[in-house]
């Protein structure tokens, strides 16, 4: 049975070291498989650790406790068999496209000659025969990434790793891609024997994968799997596919029932993670949920379409409005409360009023800093304190992200003021002056 | 004709290896500057004894051949800065260890003038080639090499440590190993900064030519040939019209290396920038376009790169991720904490034998009067780079709004950084002997005559790359005159005038030493200073007082720079976020 099992990860936890000493934990007891054959999809918010799960299996970072396997072998680096493909592209743009692809052969010492016979083969197979000479910072987005492809499957991989591969390409050229890429792994005209892909796209993962995990946050563990049988290529419209979609958006935003319920619920924690957001955006889709068509309620895939947002976007929007209590997300739906409905229709000054009402209520690291400021002889406050005390529970540029979220949100909801070149919080003036 | 021109597209392969036109036109240039510089290579060794006297000659006629030397000297001398900052980044960045005691110990080679390393480096070279002319030769490419070395391995140190993680991931997946990361990862990333500083570094070392070549250390007075002599014979022998010809001479020299070796090189260099978006406009250069035509030249290169290349293969990795060797094993926190305590004891050690030889040798009465003289010259230094920036900010901030002027003015200001002081000289005693001027206030321009440059030259920079739409808004809200600048231009230029009076303010104390201590012909006005008594005690030969004079100079440098500009730095660093 083990024979076409490709990676082994057994228990596998991983904590990184916070800037006081402490450790955090980023990753703990996942267990997972990736067999010949497959396509698997790794889902998650950020802070999820799902980029730092690839890496692990890259071989790039080791990982602290538990087993890592490739082959029934435990690794302890990058592995020849795993080539990978970047967000960001990671060519290197001094290099020529053809030189660029060479890069691992080269590294492995592969003679000059065969080097160009198996990158022009690759190149040509990915659409790029004739793109040799040219640097990177000629091509467009989609071209580059191209190359990225080229330049992985070139030393012929077992494995393929895709970090959000598509997500910095404009949604029509990464759908080519991601189709080109299916045809090439439908039809066996790469040797590849399985492909993992980290992603915040929820239809890309329905459309590509064999098996989507989804994986919970803080600390990053496998919250449940879907498997998905339908043939490729899969239609975005069929309806299959679209109920898909929704069980897996359903999942997703499933996380204050499924996992409050186990534990104290997690938002009454002052390090409480906060969702990467802002206002503006807050409101702005508080505003289209509350005006027709939707009229209060609506579908969270349809939404996403109609805001034009991504959902690595959306998904902390919906957070937000349900942890300000003004919206409520149920199987793949957000559906606006009264508060949400008064909200919506109050003047701007009651809004930031009612924002601030609401924050002080719900989000714990708010409430705390107004009360010490409080009782503050002079009303102000440094930020250092705050931000040693979220290192405690958070990444130091998780902290520093987390406190620029809590400080945004104070000042529109006018609980506290926040001077940038001092790095000092304080009550706000008098009422009714500004 | 047509035909000609496709073939400028890389990747063609040139099935015609017969010569075109532009071979015709680079054949004579390559030959003539390698018979010239054979020549200029073979006229450094020579017998030569101590004492003896070197003849240099003020005749113009001359001048081509000084010239010709001096270049020699001084792209040596950029030559082996090169290999240093190469061997010296590539083993801080890989060894923590080693980095702990590299990057203090560069901090302070920094702030030692060039006097010091001379007053060492002089007698050990002579040694080296008994009766040859090579060991004077030597002492001065070193010296040179101090004024060149530093800032360039510091750049290129910077730039690996920062190098793009995403980069760096892909280097490590498709496992190249220390030596491929190297060649095809860290170094070209590094290139744009580097070729940069290189040419810094060729501005700074002209700027202490005369220092370099006109050795006159512990009682040697020894003038190789060379502009550096030949403008300090100049000097001795009050020959106005011979300074002129050094300054036409120089101003050829410059002009001619920019055309044929930094243009071509930054032209080349364009496609290791990094930042694809940047609006820098790129370099052009004619000599490499002559030479991206010509089908020697291409294949030629070709088949050098392929050579080099071949290199790369030399040390691969040659297992895998599942080998355990492919483990990172950390420096164990016993042993880093042994290795710091080793540190500490030899550094108090050294402190303890530093206090001990100033008290028995010096006494301590010297050293407080050499603290005071540093005192006046720190005073010196912060008035002159204040008044500097009063001057040329705004001149700057004009003249980077107008980009039709602001390319030519950096330009300029790169020749005028390279101006050696000494040049001034005959100026400056004039003015002061004919208007009788007391030397303490009037020698101090000099010390930023040669680097307020770096003030205009790094504001012109920051104030071309304010964005257009932040001028028009301030236009559109009616800002004018004073509150224009408070709340636009001056926060806008914060940060790059900060590197810029980092520089000068480093440079100036370099420059104290030559413009505390003026002299012309017999004339010879001096000003109290950390500078003066440095150049003094040089040339009486006083080790001891030299070392002295040159550590509390490293200590005030190296305070102010971490108490005082790191601050500011930051401080910009942050406001610009």
């Amino acid at each position: 049975m083990t024979q076409n099992l490709l990676i082994d990860l057994h228990q596998v936890a991983k904590s990184f070291k916070a800037t006081d000493g402490k450790s955090r934990l980023i990753l703990d007891k996942v267990d997972f498989q990736l067999k010949e054959g497959e396509i698997v999809a790794l889902l998650g918010k950020s802070g999820s650790g799902k980029s730092t799960l690839l890496r692990i299996m890259a071989g790039l970072i080791p990982a602290d406790k538990g087993k890592v396997a490739y082959r029934d072998k435990a690794i302890f680096g990058p592995v020849a068999g795993v080539a990978m493909v970047f967000q960001s592209f990671a060519l290197f743009p001094w290099l020529t496209v053809q030189q660029n692809v060479e890069l691992g052969l080269e590294a492995q010492g592969v003679s000059a000659d065969e080097r160009e016979e198996r990158a022009d083969a690759v190149l040509e197979l990915i659409g790029l025969a004739g793109f040799g000479g040219a640097l990177p910072r000629e091509l467009s987005g989609g071209m580059k990434q191209r190359v990225g492809i080229a330049r992985a499957l070139v030393t012929n991989p077992d494995i393929l790793l895709m970090d959000e591969a598509f997500s910095a390409l404009d949604v029509l050229t990464g759908e080519t891609l991601r189709n080109d890429m299916l045809e090439l792994w439908d039809e066996d005209k790469i040797s590849t024997k399985g492909i993992l892909i980290v992603s915040h796209n929820i239809e890309e993962a329905v459309v590509m994968a064999d098996r989507i995990i989804i994986l919970s946050s803080d600390p990053g563990t496998i919250r449940c799997e879907v498997k998905i049988d339908l043939p490729r290529p899969r239609n975005v419209e069929s309806a299959e596919v679209r109920a898909l979609i929704d069980e897996v958006y359903g999942l997703m935003t499933m996380r204050t029932t499924h996992e409050a319920s186990s534990e104290v619920p997690s938002t009454k924690h002052l390090g409480y993670r906060l969702p990467d957001t802002d206002v503006s955006r807050i409101e702005a889709i508080l505003d289209m949920v509350a005006e027709a068509p939707y009229n209060g309620r609506a579908d969270l895939p349809q939404l996403a379409e109609e805001a034009e947002l991504s959902d690595e976007e959306l998904f902390p929007t919906y957070e937000a409005l349900s942890l300000l209590g003004f919206a409520v997300l149920e199987k793949g739906d957000i559906i606006l409360t009264p508060l949400g409905r008064k909200y919506f229709e109050a003047e701007q000054a009651q809004k930031q009023e009612l924002f601030g009402e609401q924050l002080l209520m719900h989000v714990p690291l708010a409430a705390h800093i107004r009360r010490k400021l409080e009782v503050e002889v002079n009303g102000s406050l440094s930020e250092q304190p705050l931000l040693e005390l979220l290192e405690e529970f958070l990444k130091a540029d998780e902290a520093k992200r987390v406190l620029e979220v809590a400080i945004e949100w104070g000042r529109y909801g006018e609980v506290y003021e926040y001077d940038y070149h001092t790095g000092r919080l304080k009550l706000p003036e008098e009422e009714g002056e500004e | 004709m047509f035909e000609l021109f496709k073939l400028q597209s890389r990747d063609d392969v040139v099935d015609d290896k017969g010569p075109n036109r532009w071979d015709w036109a680079l054949l004579p240039l390559i030959l003539a500057l390698f018979s010239i510089f054979a020549f200029a290579a073979m006229q450094m060794s020579r017998p030569f004894s101590v004492g003896e006297a070197l003849q240099v000659s003020l005749d113009p006629f001359y001048l081509p051949y000084y010239l010709l030397r001096t270049i020699l000297r001084m792209f040596t001398a950029l030559g082996f800065s090169l290999l240093f900052s190469l061997a010296f980044a590539a083993i801080a960045v890989k060894y923590a260890a080693a980095e702990k005691i590299m990057i203090p110990a560069l901090d302070i080679l920094q702030s030692v003038p060039i006097l010091g390393f001379q007053a060492i480096a002089i007698a050990p070279f002579i040694a080296l080639f008994p009766g040859n002319l090579l060991g004077v030769e030597c002492a001065a490419i070193f010296a040179i090499f101090t004024s060149q070395a530093w800032n360039m391995a510091f750049s290129l140190y910077q730039s690996m440590r920062t190098v793009p993680s995403e980069l760096s991931e892909a280097a490590h997946i498709f496992r190249l190993s220390g030596w491929q990361r190297f060649w095809r990862l860290e170094l070209p990333f590094a290139m744009p900064g580097l070729l940069w500083n290189m040419m810094m570094s060729m501005s700074g070392g002209w700027f202490f030519l005369v220092a370099a070549e006109a050795i006159s250390v512990a009682g040697q007075d020894i003038k190789l040939p060379g502009i550096g002599s030949y403008i300090a014979v100049a000097i001795e022998a009050k020959d106005g019209h011979a300074i002129a010809w050094a300054i036409g001479a120089m101003l050829t020299g410059i002009l001619f290396y920019d055309q044929l070796f930094f243009r071509p090189l930054l032209a080349w260099a364009d496609k290791f920038r990094f930042e694809e978006s940047q609006g820098e406009t790129s370099q052009q250069s004619w000599l490499l376009d002559w030479m991206r035509n010509s089908s020697w030249v291409r294949s030629w290169t070709e088949s050098f790169w392929a050579f080099l290349s071949r290199g790369l293969g030399w040390f691969s990795v040659t297992y895998d991720g599942t080998s355990e060797r492919a483990l990172k094993k950390p420096m164990s926190p016993l042993w880093s904490r042994i290795w710091d305590g080793v540190l500490t004891v030899v550094t108090l050690l050294a402190i303890f034998r530093l206090i001990s030889f100033i008290h028995s040798d010096v006494g301590m009465s010297e050293v407080v009067h050499v603290i005071g003289l540093a005192m006046i010259t720190l005073v010196r230094v912060m008035l002159l780079i204040g008044l500097a920036s009063l001057v040329w900010v705004p001149v700057s901030v004009w003249i980077g709004l107008r980009p039709q002027y602001s390319q030519k003015v950096q330009a300029i200001a790169q020749f005028l950084a390279a101006f050696p002081v000494n040049l001034m000289f005959p100026l400056v005693v004039f003015a002061m002997v004919t208007f009788n001027l007391t030397p303490n206030i009037w020698l101090s321009p000099l010390m930023v005559f040669g680097t307020q440059w770096y003030i205009l030259f790094n504001v012109v920079a920051g104030a071309a790359t304010i964005p257009n739409e932040l001028r028009l808004a301030a236009d559109n809200l009616g800002l004018k005159g004073w509150l224009k600048w408070k709340r636009v231009y001056l926060p806008a230029i914060f940060p790059s005038y900060i590197t810029g009076a980092i520089t000068a303010s480093g440079g100036s104390w370099n420059a104290s030493i030559v413009a505390e201590y003026v002299t012309w012909g017999k004339t010879t006005l001096v000003a109290d200073g950390l500078g003066s008594y440095i150049k003094q005690m040089t040339e009486t030969g006083d080790f001891h007082r030299i070392a002295l004079g040159i550590g509390i100079m490293c200590i005030f440098v190296t305070l102010l720079n971490r108490f005082f500009w790191r601050k500011l730095y930051l401080l910009a660093e942050d406001h610009i976020r």
